[in-house]
């Protein structure tokens, strides 16, 4: 990597259901808070990145922000999508081609779970039709299975959530912003067994812009900027266990979450002990769960102690899902990624308000850890640093 | 008997056995692929028998493609059957997801021997499951 790169500007649209605005609407929301923040200008911008799922493409938010004639690459990645567009931007301004980009992501969907086409996967048409392609089967099968192997209780599932719903109501960006007791939450109807429905997150709304400058450019602009120590996407290896399978290896294969957890820890040149807040995905309560381990936070079954000793809250040892993860704000699939990257910037430069993380030294993380998993079997990790 | 939901996807065996595909490399995988994918695979019949590695219920009914029970013509959520479903490991071949009949949610444990099973689906089509090999046994005898 020739460059250093910073993100100098970060901007969001509440997530959630907001009627009458566009997913991309909101995106231009979100890019106008990230110039703002940075003290930047549309026409500053030398690039763009970007995309949604199900809101259609970026590139013509140019209508809008300003006929500039930059360069706009419209991201499609599903569940990576906006870790593939920052991943995309920092390439941009580590190459030394440009010294400013943006990232953004957006999304809005239909209510209630996604549906999947087979084809859309390269899968027969049965396995749709019989009612096994549905992502909220593959979380509660893979748990389930974690549950039985490591000792994991149902009271733990539902601390996550609580936790989530206790973090959501001290972010303004995020979509339940209600604390939800413990008792509520195991006693709800099950969605697919043993996950609840507030164990779940929902398909929602939402947005989020990142502006990244280079190291010169950030210091002749006086921004306060955070530093992207690493960043890695991987797809999944032979033998993984994945969202929409037919058939599993019976050979236990690699995980596309460790695979970039390693690299990105590598790439960093720290350690899972070196970080002091990390966002983590949680499409559902078991998600957290195994991916605290799987990307080498703690080992298999020791959530069950992290849990009820707290030490995932924020104040504790490792403060997860600060915003109230996918839990609290939903998941905007173009969105989500980065929002948990907007999070980090937000708890790193110390403008979380009641949901800041202290920090060792009293001064805010130092550290701030992101990972995104999502169909077909695919990891991003973004490893950030105060500046 | 209905139709098969698939044709490729079991035998027609007096007791019939899910087509999977052996790779080249010799590994197993379930279904057997279709298109450019099949090429060099060989259909192969896998063990009607094997053991639980994970399990959960479907409570809710699914969207499109789903064509099962509440999704049919005149049909609406109240028509929906809750089923269970789950990986069953077939020793030495491959993991299957499938439908698990004849059980309560319950009885369900990891390790848990199961068999195939052909069942109604909807008004048209059969589809595949497993149930307990006790039940299997028991209906036997």
């Amino acid at each position: 990597m020739s460059e250093n790169v910073y993100i100098i500007g970060a901007g969001i649209h509440p997530f959630g259901r907001t009627e009458g605005r566009s997913g991309r609407e909101q995106g231009v929301v979100a890019v106008r808070e990230a110039l703002k923040d940075a003290g930047l200008e549309w026409a500053d911008i030398e690039c763009a990145y970007g995309g949604s799922a199900a809101a259609g493409n970026a590139d013509i938010m140019v209508n809008e922000l300003g006929l500039t004639s930059l360069p706009f690459t419209n991201v499609a990645n599903g569940c990576a999508t906006g870790g593939s567009a920052l991943a995309s931007a920092q390439q941009a301004i580590a190459s030394g081609m440009y010294d400013l980009a943006l990232a953004v992501g957006f999304d809005k969907h239909p209510r209630g779970a996604f549906n999947a086409k087979p084809a859309d996967y390269g899968l027969p048409d049965w396995y749709g039709q019989t009612g096994m392609m549905l992502t909220t089967q593959f979380f509660a099968l893979k748990i389930q299975r974690y549950m039985q192997l490591h000792g994991i209780s149902r009271r733990t599932l539902g601390l996550v959530a609580e936790k989530a719903f206790r973090n959501g109501s001290l972010a303004p960006h995020a979509w339940r912003r209600s604390p939800v007791d413990l008792d509520t939450i195991l006693n709800a109807p099950v969605i697919n067994d043993p996950l609840t429905k507030y164990m779940f997150c929902s398909p929602s709304e939402g947005a989020v812009a990142l502006i990244l400058a280079s190291e010169k450019k950030m210091r002749a602009l006086g921004a306060d900027g955070v530093k992207i120590r690493a960043i890695a996407v991987k797809t999944r290896p032979p033998h993984s266990f994945e969202v929409f399978q037919p058939g599993v290896s019976i050979e236990e294969g690699g995980k596309p979450t460790v695979l970039a957890s390693k690299a990105a820890f590598a790439r960093a040149g720290i350690g899972p002990e070196d970080i002091s807040v990390a966002q983590l995905q949680d499409t559902e309560s078991g998600a957290e769960i195994m991916h605290m381990a799987e990307n080498g936070f703690c080992k298999d079954g020791e959530q069950e102690e992290w849990l009820a000793n707290g030490w995932s809250e924020i104040g504790g040892r490792l403060p997860i899902n600060t915003d109230g993860g996918c839990l609290a704000c939903g998941e905007p699939i173009g969105a989500s990624g980065l929002r948990q990257v907007y999070e980090n910037v937000t708890q790193l430069r110390q403008r979380a308000g009641a949901r800041q993380v202290p920090g060792r030294d009293g001064k805010g993380p130092r550290f701030g850890y992101s990972h995104v998993y999502g169909a077909p079997g695919l990891s991003a990790v973004a490893i950030l640093e105060r500046a | 008997m209905g139709e098969k939901i698939d044709p490729n996807l079991w035998s027609d065996d007096p007791e019939p056995h899910l087509i999977g595909g052996r790779l080249p490399s010799g590994e197993i995988v379930f279904p057997m692929p279709v298109g450019d994918a099949a090429e060099g695979v060989t259909p192969y019949k896998l063990k009607r028998r094997g053991r639980l590695w994970s399990w959960t219920t479907q409570g809710f009914l699914p969207k499109e493609p789903y064509i099962g029970p509440g999704a049919g013509p005149g049909e609406g959520p109240e028509d929906f059957k809750p089923f269970l479903l789950g990986y069953v490991e077939l020793p030495g071949e491959v993991i299957v997801e499938s439908r698990l009949v004849d059980c309560q949610l319950a009885d369900l444990h990891l390790g848990m021997e199961l068999e195939l099973c052909i069942v109604p689906f909807n008004a048209r089509y059969d589809t595949f499951a497993f149930r307990p090999v006790s039940i299997s046994e028991a209906q036997a005898a």
